[in-house]
């Protein structure tokens, strides 16, 4: 859980976990934080949680709201923003990411759910109707209802079927397969630059190094290829054209084609090496 | 009208990397210009079963509907176009058939389906959609989206409270704001577009854009689009694998190979005189 700490002059006064949707911060005592401070307005600010993110809302203070040394209006809080008010300074310290199977509770937050605010009221009124009462018993069952909605599924294993399922001839494929799934789109890192040099045709000579995440190659509407980067190295698929792609000689099926250093590839009659550079 | 022969329709769908099942659904109807695509969510198996209830009733019904009628006839009530009318209720046909099976069988309790349906007609498409599964478009070169998210995030966005980059590193990614089945009533967002001969549509769920950019994607339909698309959707597919595939990955591909006009009959002529 968020929790906020506040300080005076480098001294800390208190802890304060963010287990409300709004907690409010002002000098006024009906506050969730009350600051009794002059310099703070009697409705300073409001922070509003949602799941892991919080954000922060000036009210319209007299003062001012500062993050970080730069006043703000709205700001999505980020761990170990230091918010100021007046004298007094509130560090906000975001959840720790929950370690996998700690505590074997994580919800899973990449199933799709809906967001509805009544049923989050709905799961806070049975907690407390069951008698556990309070905040905490609120936030305890909104959780729980966020996590019935979003049914674990066993997030295991990624990096296992990756690498099974990268051919033996492509060196780097488990490196990136194994980076943290948390990295979406990705680039495929570490793993040799591949480049094709022509062999035959007006432009034989030329090389053209494949960093795009395709290629594509050919005369449209005659014969067309593609080249792909994936983890797994280099592939060459055949797009469009009665006659598909030869490699060293033979014609490639349908499915993609893994390219081996120094292949030679033919399309569109035109011949072209593939070659791996360190 | 038979558009079989104006649309190339092609469709991919993968459970992904990570789970077992593959809650998302997707449907079409080549002949009718209908493609549907909707991703469950839900305990056990109830987000299949959503999504394919969704898919499955959305398109019988529209099938029955067109045999008879037009999407671009006029209603001689309303005097407008019956499309987003005829969407419209099936889609609600859809949310009422999802939310009595959640409410009445306890193993399908909370389940739900975003959706995106989309209708070829008359030159035209007519988008419906729910959730957070998306519609895109590539037209001469360039790549973008036609849907908006019903999420909190593009909520957040909207507001100004975060920005598109922030986003990107957000934790409630997953939390949609609308959805089919989880209230007793729902109002999918309706929107109509002209198509033009080349275009190509790219209907996909969330493990696609999730896990693959979109700068990506455009690139890929653009590259490979035009020459094989069935390739084209697997290969997506396989993009968003091998960018670590977290969900389940769908996607389905429409291009415009010729123009489809409407033919409108006598009694629709004259209301659009009359209009």
């Amino acid at each position: 859980m968020a929790k906020l700490i506040l300080s005076m002059d480098g001294l800390v006064l208190k802890e304060i976990p963010l287990t409300k949707e709004r907690t409010t911060l002002g000098r006024k005592p009906h506050n969730d934080i009350q600051i009794d401070n002059l310099a703070v307005s009697g409705e300073h600010a409001v922070i509003v949680t949602i799941l892991n993110d919080s954000f922060l809302e000036d009210l319209g203070s007299t003062n001012g709201t500062v993050v970080n040394g730069n006043p703000v209006k709205k700001h999505f809080l980020q761990n170990n923003d230091v918010i100021e008010l007046g004298k007094y300074k509130l560090k906000f310290i975001g959840e720790a990411a929950p370690a996998a199977g700690a505590g074997g509770d994580k919800a899973d937050f990449e199933k799709t759910m809906v967001l509805r605010p009544a049923t989050m009221k709905a799961a806070a009124q049975a907690a407390a109707a069951a008698g556990g009462g309070g905040a905490a018993a609120a936030v305890a069952a909104r959780q729980a209802a966020v996590q019935a909605a979003g049914q674990s599924a066993a997030a295991t294993g990624i990096a296992d079927k990756d690498a099974a399922k990268a051919p033996a001839a492509a060196p780097a494929a488990a490196a990136p397969a194994a980076a943290p799934a948390g990295a979406p789109a990705g680039k495929p890192g570490g793993q040799p630059l591949g480049a094709i040099q022509l062999l035959s045709g007006g432009n034989a000579g030329k090389e053209l190094e494949l960093t795009k995440p395709l290629t594509t190659l050919g005369k449209p509407g005659v014969q067309v290829a593609v080249l792909t980067r994936r983890p797994q190295g280099y592939f060459i698929t055949h797009v469009e054209g009665e006659k598909r792609p030869d490699v060293n000689g033979q014609q490639i099926g349908a499915a993609p084609h893994a390219l081996k250093d120094h292949d030679v590839i033919e399309i569109a009659g035109i011949k072209m090496e593939f070659f791996l550079k360190s | 009208m038979d558009l079989s022969q104006n649309l190339e329709i092609a469709t991919c769908t993968d459970p992904g990397m990570v789970r077992s099942h593959n809650e998302d659904s997707i449907a079409a109807d080549p002949a009718n210009g209908l493609v549907v695509l909707a991703d469950g969510m839900g305990g056990y198996n109830a987000g299949e079963v959503a999504s394919g209830m969704a898919t499955t009733v959305i398109v019988t019904e529209m099938r029955q509907i067109l045999t008879g009628a037009k999407p671009y006839q006029v209603d001689t009530k309303t005097k407008e176009e019956i499309a987003p009318k005829i969407v419209r209720e099936q889609v609600l046909k859809a949310n009422t058939s999802i939310y009595q099976a959640a409410q009445t069988q306890p193993q399908y309790a909370g389940m739900g389906t975003t959706l995106v349906v989309c209708l070829f007609y008359d030159n035209r498409l007519l988008v419906a959609h729910l959730g957070d599964s998306r519609l895109y478009m590539l037209r001469e070169g360039k790549f973008k989206q036609v849907t908006r998210d019903h999420s909190l995030l593009q909520e957040q966005i909207d507001s100004g409270i975060i920005t598109a980059e922030q986003a990107k590193k957000a934790a409630h990614k997953n939390l949609v704001t609308k959805a089919l089945g989880i209230d007793p009533t729902v109002e999918p967002e309706i929107h109509e577009y002209p198509t033009k001969v080349g275009d190509i549509y790219l209907l996909c769920s969330d493990g696609l854009c999730d896990m693959v950019e979109d700068e990506d994607i455009g690139m890929t339909l653009q590259a490979l689009g035009q020459g094989n698309l069935k390739l084209t959707a697997e290969h997506l597919v396989q993009m968003a694998n091998d960018n670590g595939g977290r969900d389940n990955v769908s996607v389905i591909l429409v291009r415009v190979l010729r123009e489809y006009p409407g033919t409108k009959g006598m009694m629709g002529k004259v209301f659009g005189w009359l209009k």
